[in-house]
């Protein structure tokens, strides 16, 4: 009976216990979790990822303080019936400057992972201001109070600076810029250069709740409308072992 | 508890007693041993069968060579090869050809209903129903016309959208924000055209809308408001309304011009796809 003999010292001393519990688990974690931050095919190379602008940054905040992420996943699963409803499955890069994440697997109402360009930017104002004026069996609340509280990006840049401690590589020119870049992209009269050299051609510029100033429907919809769309899946090649 | 029956072999104790009560050590019934040493076995042949083990630049791939996404694309090949041969001729025959094949047709508009249902309905809504802002597509009205020719290039195209260059385009211009007609001109004009469809109005302000409209609405919407389906100018003739047809709605409509989005699917959807959806929109009712 030698070592079990041994494991009541442990058995009936709480401190001993919990000192060799907390290093079984912590073995496990590291044999689990530490190797994902160095093995190459944890997270793949993809064209066309880039950190959100400060606009979509601000919607995305919108989004998790309205409890969007209750509802809505944003991760489709590598499974037939997800391809065909909602498009390519999710790519781990796809979420890489995601803090946190917006997997899920509750699904009450449709999966936003691609919904950009996926419908109007008029069909999202009529669909967050009444829902069931579009899709009669909805059963999601109204938004439409989004459109009344303007926000100015007072405290953009903290946002971008909180990001990038914990690993989005924003610049220091991003940061600066932030709140520049932040008016400009609900704003297309004004120049819009420098956001399109910061964050790349795609950025998509314009006033997205068609009203003057900027509201919170602006972000929202400006964060809504990118989802999904960065990466170019024309240059993608599955490796099928990841 | 029950007692212990006496006629049972003494297992003697723990060791363990509280306050004069003991326990027993029976041992584990041999069926929960047995399946505690299978799952053991079994979680070291998953590691190996499996994807499983973290090493220097990635994890094992297991022997099985299980993969879930050879597993989807797997799965949507097989799925493809059915449909391959019906897909290929559907994606190549001319488009009229469709509506007159019977077997082309009776495949598109299955496979265009999923298609209408995953993609179109949360704005056309169930059957092309329609709502304000969202065309019927369930009528003969047309915006941008309804041969198989026209709804398959606005389909892969889209309207107004910036996407695709070869997006349908016509922007109708905001005579009241943009300060192009007077506010008693904009009140003339859609007294005039609600009396085309109709709705009783007061004579003089229908009679000087009548100018309004012919100097500055005519050209695209047409001399007698027939519309005009090469730039999207809707008909203002019937009682169908895009946007809503009372007072108010058009008073929106002439002061702040509307500008409805459709997204491409070219991008989105195969051509067969495409052309399935069309032959079902062309089918709704409406189909030209």
């Amino acid at each position: 009976m030698g070592i079990l003999d041994k494991h009541t010292v442990l058995e009936k001393n709480v401190t001993l216990l919990a000192i060799f519990a907390f290093l079984v688990v912590t073995i496990g974690g590291i044999v689990q979790i530490a190797p994902l931050f160095w093995l190459e095919n944890t997270i793949e190379e993809v064209e066309g990822m880039r950190p959100y602008t400060p606009l979509e940054l601000a919607g995305r905040d919108i989004y998790i303080r309205e409890g969007c992420y209750v509802c809505h996943s944003q991760m489709i699963r590598p499974m037939r019936d997800e391809v065909e409803r909602y498009g390519h499955y999710s790519l781990a890069a796809e979420s890489k400057y995601d803090h946190p994440f917006q997997w899920g697997s509750k699904r009450t109402g449709p999966d936003l992972a691609r919904v950009g360009g996926r419908y109007s930017d008029a069909w999202h104002l009529d669909h967050l201001r009444d829902p069931q004026s579009v899709v009669p069996e909805s059963v999601m609340p109204k938004y439409g109070y989004l459109e009344d509280r303007l926000i100015d990006g007072e405290y953009i840049e903290d946002l971008l600076k909180t990001h990038r401690f914990v690993g989005v590589p924003y610049t220091d020119e991003m940061i600066e810029s932030a709140q520049a870049d932040f008016l400009v992209q609900a704003n297309p009269d004004e120049d819009f250069d420098g956001l399109l050299e910061r964050y790349g051609e795609t950025v998509q510029v314009r006033n997205f709740d068609d009203a003057p100033g900027i509201s919170e429907a602006d972000a929202v919809i400006a964060y809504l409308q990118m989802l999904g769309t960065l990466v170019d899946f024309s240059t993608f090649t599955p490796v099928a072992s990841r | 508890m029950a007692q212990k029956p006496e006629d049972k072999p003494d297992v003697g104790t723990t060791g363990h007693e509280w306050d004069g009560i003991e326990e027993l050590n029976n041992p584990l019934p041999r069926w929960w041993v047995w399946v505690f040493y299978i799952t053991i076995i079994w979680g070291v042949w998953y590691t190996v069968a499996y994807p499983a083990w973290p090493m220097i630049s990635g994890a094992t791939e297991g022997y099985m060579g299980w993969s879930t996404r050879a597993n989807v694309a797997a799965d949507i090949e097989e799925a493809e090869a059915a449909n391959a041969e019906i897909n290929t001729r559907l994606a190549s025959v001319e488009l009229t050809e469709i509506t007159s094949d019977a077997e082309l047709q009776g495949y598109a508009r299955s496979a265009g209903e999923a298609v209408f249902n995953t993609w179109c309905v949360q704005c056309h809504g169930r059957e092309g129903g329609g709502f304000v802002g969202y065309p019927t597509l369930s009528d003969d009205d047309w915006l941008w016309g309804g041969t198989m020719e026209d709804i398959h290039l606005t389909i892969s195209h889209g309207i107004r959208n910036e996407e695709d260059p070869d997006a349908r385009y016509s922007e109708m211009p905001a005579f009241g924000r943009d300060e192009l007609l007077a506010e008693e001109e904009i009140v003339q004009v859609v007294n005039y055209v609600m009396s085309l469809s109709g709705e009783a109005q007061d004579p003089a302000q229908v009679e000087a809308g009548a100018t309004v409209y012919a100097d500055n609405c005519a050209a695209c919407h047409g001399e007698a408001a027939e519309g005009d389906v090469f730039q999207g100018a809707p008909n203002l003739n019937d009682a169908i309304w895009l946007y809503g047809g009372d007072y108010a709605s058009l008073m929106e409509t002439v002061n702040n011009a509307r500008f409805g989005v459709m997204p491409n699917w070219n991008s989105r959807l195969t051509e067969a796809e495409i052309r399935a959806v069309t032959a079902y929109v062309h089918q709704l009712g409406g189909g030209e």
